[in-house]
Parts: C-alpha cells; structure tokens; sequence
C-alpha cells in the first residue's frame, strides 16, 4: 500500500509543515449565499444531495478505474488498491441508502466511518480519516439540510488532508495521496480568496490533484511498502495519489450534475 | 494486569505471536490476536482489533502491538490516551516484551516502556 507509517525516522514533525489551505484567512461560513439551492458555480451552497453525489460519483470512477489502480499498486505496492477501494466505497453507498444523511457532515462522517472499517488496507485508515474530519469540520450543530458555502468546504477539505497528513506522517514529496491531495486543497483556498464561482474551484482542484498525481511519477517513494524499494519505485504513478485526484475530480462531475438535477 | 493487543496483517502471524508471548510470559497475562481482515484475508479490520481489545481488556489499559502499514494506522485510530497506548516497536519482540512486563502487574506506562525498551535490542552484541 501506499502510506504506511510503520517507521518513525521519517516524516516525523513535518506533518504541520504544509499548511494544505486550511489555515488561509477564511472564515467558516462567513460568506456567500446560504440556503437551500445546489451548487451553481456561483458561489452557491453546497448541500447535502452534493456531497451524496460526490460520493456516489467518486465511487462510480474508482469501480470504472479499478484494474488501473490495481495495476499502478501491482507495480510497487501489494496490487490491491483498486480492489479495496471499489469495496470500500460499494459500502459507502450502501450506507448513504440505508442511513440517508440529513447534512453534508453527516454524509461525509459516514463515509469516513465506512471506509475505516471496511477497506482492510492502509487507504481505509487515511481516506477515513480524510471524509471523517471533513465532516467533523462542517458539523457545526446547524439545522439538518443546510448547505454549506465554499469557504467552508474548502477549509474543511484542508482539514482532512491534515488528518490524512499526521495519521500517515507523509508529507509533500514522498510519493503518497498527499501529493494530489495537498495541491487540490490549495488550489481549493486559493479560488475562495479570489473569489472564484465553486464550478471554478472544484474545477481547479481537480485539475490541481490530477496535475499532483503526475508529478508522483519520477518521485522516490518514502512511505509504505513502495518505500523500500528505493529509487525503483521510480517512473511509477504512486496508486494513492491517483486515486485521490478521481476522487476529487468527482467533485466536479457532482457539482454538474447537482445543478442539472 | 494491562492486556496486550497484537494487530497484524495476518491471521496466523497475530494468533502465532499471541501463543508465543503467553508461553514466555504466562498464560495468565491477557495477550490478544486481531489479524487480517474478517474474510481471512491479508489486512487489517478495526472490528477485529475491538474485538481483541474487549477481550484483553481487565480495566488496566491496553498496550498495542502492530506490525506495520494498515496495522499501524488502525492501531492508531483506536488509541485512547492513558488507556489504549501503541508501541513503536517491532512486532515479536514488542509482543513479548509487553507481555513479560504485563505478566509482572506493571502498570500501562511501564509496560510500554518495556515494550518500546526492545526496539533497541541488539542480537549480536
């Protein structure tokens, strides 16, 4: 797997040293129309039938990517991303259905939940923890059905690549998810401070995980089991990584299909 | 006594580790197996590592053992502080460490400290 943490030598006290956006000056909620609307790409909310979206939508590319991810890990990892991932979120949606959430935190803490306990590899943990802080930072107590605005969500992302960040003592450049996912919430602050439309910035962190994934190719691994393989995990995509950009290029493909909706 | 949780990516690796620490250290000290998944397979599942904890489980605290990637990160999720606590250790002798120390009714930093004192054991010097 990607990731693992099972030494201390590295990564270590560098866990805060990336920032991933979430410590931009936003405030949470503090801007942009509120209400019951989807996302538009103006600026609008964000509700809870987006964030279902987004994980359905996330779950849809990693079931259609599966083999791919599979074989990225087969080439310096244990060869089961793909297969993982596509049970984990199977049982994410599975529970959407059962449970329907009644806030984006509530989807997002589920999602979280799920993938924790039933991934088995070292993605469960991380992406778990990712969806689970993501929730905890947007479960701020108001009323069932509120939309959350961008500033927030993008505060929240960051918080998640934070969780994601302490619990597998990676950071930026040791060829794990952190390498798509830290840009995305980057770029995620950025189009906040500017005052872009959310089409536009969920457009740009897909754009900017994708780009990040890439850049894992020619990268030494540092974490996990492609970790010792040392400069022969060279001019490979790290599996994570690739996997974080369809998931936050789902993102995108929600957003245009809530607004359709 | 503390109980000690063994998490591992195998089944075999996490029951056979747990039989070896109980002989070294006493079957009276609660050593507890949670490897590989639920369906058998190489992984780790964060029922079974509850599920080990309840049964080691006397009230004093808990150290956990693990064996590394998604052993690791599980272990961690489940850390309660000054009560579920994880050694940074190898795995066979961080088991058998822990559980000697157990075995002699030290309390929950003792023993994680006697467990993540065989981190720098030497075997030929």
């Amino acid at each position: 797997m990607m990731n693992a943490a099972s030494d201390d030598a590295m990564g270590t006290g560098a866990d805060d040293a990336m920032g991933a956006g979430a410590d931009g000056p936003m405030g949470s909620g503090a801007d942009g129309p509120m209400g019951a609307e989807t996302v538009a790409g103006g600026g609008g909310g964000l509700d809870t039938a987006f964030f279902v979206a987004w994980l359905e939508e996330a779950a849809g590319e990693i079931a259609r990517q599966r083999d791919r991810l599979t074989e990225l890990d087969a080439a310096i990892g244990d060869a089961d991303h793909g297969t993982n991932l596509d049970r984990g979120f199977s049982e994410v949606l599975r529970a959407l259905r059962e449970t329907p959430p009644a806030s984006p935190a509530q989807a997002l803490m589920a999602a979280g939940a799920t993938l924790i306990r039933r991934v088995g590899g070292a993605s469960g943990p991380l992406y778990g923890s990712a969806f689970r802080q993501m929730g905890k930072a947007l479960d701020s107590g108001e009323a069932p059905g509120t939309a959350v605005t961008p500033a927030a969500f993008a505060e929240a992302f960051g918080a998640g690549v934070v969780a994601v960040e302490r619990l597998g003592k990676a950071a930026a450049g040791d060829k794990t998810m952190i390498d798509a996912l830290a840009p995305a919430a980057r770029a995620l602050a950025q189009t906040v401070r500017d005052g872009l439309g959310t089409g536009e910035a969920l457009a740009r962190a897909a754009r900017a995980a994708a780009d990040g994934a890439r850049a894992t190719v020619p990268m030494t691994a540092r974490r996990g089991r492609a970790s010792y393989l040392g400069e022969r995990s060279v001019g490979h995509e790290d599996p994570g990584a690739a996997s974080s950009a369809l998931i936050v290029a789902a993102l995108t493909t929600a957003a245009s299909r809530t607004a359709a909706g | 006594m503390v109980g000690v949780v063994l998490v591992a990516h195998s089944a075999g690796l996490a029951e056979e580790t747990a039989a070896l620490a109980r002989g070294i250290a006493g079957e009276t000290v609660p050593v507890t197996a949670a490897g590989g998944t639920e369906d058998g397979g190489l992984g780790t599942s964060v029922d079974l590592v509850e599920r080990a904890m309840r049964a080691a489980d006397q009230g004093d605290g808990l150290v956990l053992i693990a064996d590394l990637g998604s052993s690791v990160l599980t272990a961690r999720l489940v850390e309660e502080p000054g009560r579920v606590v994880l050694a940074d250790v190898p795995f066979v002798e961080g088991a058998i460490a822990a559980a000697v120390a157990a075995s002699a009714d030290l309390p929950l930093e003792a023993v994680l400290e006697a467990a993540e004192e065989a981190r720098g054991f030497r075997k030929l010097t």
